[in-house]
């Protein structure tokens, strides 16, 4: 700030007057008027939501036919199409999927946390056909504490997936085979991708016991 | 305790790692043996671990291009531009056909630098120490071009979201044709050491096999995919960037082991040097950088984005909530995931021939770890 000011401090014996003048009053004239646009630009923030349209075709219908209300929502959003379903109906409709429509590699599984939520976590299986070239998403949400049913029994590469899941989120896996953290230290506390885990968080015992110091800052 | 002796086949834990120079950086290996027979492998990785993911949710959009970067940083050109494609399609911006066309040649660049690295490391692991003398000196004159147009010459931060920042420097278009004429008969230069070597083939062929039903369960793509026989590049598959115009095949292999791999990365070599020369010829005029707001403030939605990156699919699926920074930003990482068949790939081998499947794997730890 103060490097910001000498500057112009020094300008006008320089001879041009009016050229900081011009600035300075422009920056001075749209600073109320920002102020007051504010307000009405938050005020319509509530509906903010994923503008989606509805996504229908030959295989959506044959999984509304099998799932029925398991599967609460087929959407698209900027091409790409996506699928909600209620957690429990997530490994049979991923290997319905697999087996019936060709769907055969599993792309990645992440999860993406809203704290305000009831269910607080977004399960996300990416899924891709080579057979139709096709790539759709499987979502789900749940509740923390909630156990969704492990996917390697459909697909062997989700093993190292929801091992990064479990380490990054705290999401444990129903039935997997060897749910251990993947990316942090075995013993680390805390899962560090979730929302309530500042960027600057540690975990101090681990640091002191491990690395012999305070802070890994 | 009960006495060993020489003839007891009692199983041996082996820790390979993390500070091992075949490992390609600090990957750790846990080797279950009998004699020199690999009954297992357990991967421990995350020594590299920045939470890059993390980061990006505390940044802008703009500001977290540069981290990506740092994943691969062998190809940190493919990095950034699949992180601008994903932000593009959040945005709905449509970029330049000019900036398309330099986004092509330097991504393919990128990848014949990445490729170099991969040979000249592999074939130093199992014992042929010229190539990589040779190979880096090629990847110079890549990493050179880089330097001149952008000014860094590996964390290259080369393109921006709806473009790119810098004009082509004055002759870049010949020196990126000197590069093709120069690196064509290099490939055949290296083969000519290699690819008809006793010892490189008795190394390689039958080593770390891996079928296409394999690759497919476990996610493996890129090089490892296609030299199990799978004809599938996202280049052709599903087109970004302009890929669709430009002339080039996919190589592919038959057995899925470690020598159709090699020979499957070297064709891509030549491949890309045949992109490349078709680009260099079609560089339209126009702007670099399309119609982007200063702020960048996607509206809420998700998209996920993939690109052929050197080491396989490279996705970024991105979360937007409105805000100027990611809500949440979660990379595909191609290494990591090729990673997890090191296991598969080595069960019953030799434990020599782990260190020729970790080079083939073509894993960087920035990317495994993030």
């Amino acid at each position: 700030m103060a490097d910001e000011q000498k500057p112009e401090g020094g300008l006008p014996p320089s001879g041009q007057p009016p050229e900081p003048a011009a600035p300075a009053s422009k920056a001075a004239v749209p600073k109320p008027p920002a102020a007051a646009a504010k307000p009405p630009a938050a005020a319509p923030k509530p509906p903010a939501q994923m503008a989606v349209s509805a996504w229908e075709s030959e295989l959506t219908r044959r999984l509304a036919g099998q799932f029925g209300d398991q599967i609460t929502q087929f959407s698209s959003y900027q091409g790409q199409n996506f699928l909600v379903a209620r957690p429990e109906a997530v490994i049979p409709i991923l290997d319905c999927l697999k087996l019936e429509a060709d769907f055969d590699y599993l792309v990645d599984i992440t999860a993406v946390d809203y704290p305000k939520r009831p269910e607080r976590f977004d399960l996300v299986y990416i899924l891709y056909s080579f057979a139709r070239n096709e790539r759709i998403r499987v979502k789900t949400m749940i509740a923390e504490g909630y156990q969704p049913r492990t996917a390697t029994e459909v697909h062997l590469t989700a093993n190292w997936l929801e091992r990064e899941v479990y380490d990054m989120f705290g999401i444990r896996f129903a039935g997997h085979p060897d749910l251990r953290r993947i990316l942090m230290p075995d013993e680390w506390e805390g899962h560090p991708l979730r929302k309530d885990y500042s960027i600057i968080k540690q975990d101090d015992r681990w640091v002191k016991e491990s690395l012999g110091i305070d802070s890994a800052q | 305790m009960a006495e060993a002796t020489f003839l007891d086949s009692t199983e041996l834990v082996l820790n390979m790692g993390p500070q091992h120079p075949s490992t390609h950086g600090v990957l750790r290996v846990i080797l279950k043996l009998d004699g020199e027979k690999v009954l297992g492998a357990d991967c421990v990785v995350g020594y590299l671990h920045r939470g890059v993911e993390k980061i990006g949710e505390n940044r802008t959009y703009a500001q977290f291009a540069p981290y990506v970067d740092r994943l691969d940083y062998v190809a940190a050109v493919s990095n950034g531009l699949g992180y601008c494609l994903a932000v593009e399609k959040l945005l709905n911006v449509e970029v330049p056909p000019r900036a398309q066309v330099v986004r092509v040649i330097l991504t393919e660049l990128n990848r014949i630098a990445s490729h170099l690295v991969w040979l000249g490391t592999h074939a130093l692991d199992i014992g042929a120490i010229t190539p990589v003398f040779y190979c880096f000196r090629e990847r110079e004159a890549t990493i050179n071009i880089f330097e001149k147009y952008c000014g860094a010459r590996l964390t290259t931060h080369a393109f921006r979201i709806g473009g790119l920042q810098y004009e082509l420097y004055d002759g870049f278009e010949d020196e990126v044709r000197a590069f093709c004429k120069m690196f064509r008969p290099k490939v055949d230069e290296y083969e000519e050491l290699l690819t008809g070597n006793r010892i490189w083939q008795g190394r390689l062929k039958g080593v770390g096999v891996l079928t296409a039903e394999d690759c497919k369960a476990y996610g493996v793509t890129g090089p490892l995919l296609r030299a199990a026989g799978v004809k599938w590049d996202i280049r052709k598959a599903q087109p970004y960037s302009g890929y669709e115009q430009y002339d080039f095949e996919i190589p592919t292999g038959e057995n899925g082991d470690t020598f159709d791999r090699y020979t499957v990365r070297m064709q891509e070599m030549r491949q890309s040097v045949r992109i490349i020369e078709q680009a260099v010829e079609r560089i339209p005029d126009g702007p670099i950088m399309g119609k982007v707001p200063k702020v960048i403030k996607p509206p809420v939605g998700e998209v996920y984005v993939s690109i052929e990156a050197p080491k396989g699919e490279l996705g970024y699926f991105i979360v937007s909530d409105g805000s100027t920074q990611p809500y949440r930003v979660r990379i595909r990482p191609p290494s990591f995931i090729n990673l997890q068949a090191l296991d598969k790939m080595v069960r019953g081998g030799l434990i020599a021939d782990v260190v020729a499947v970790v080079g083939t794997i073509d894993i960087v730890l920035g990317e495994v770890d993030r």
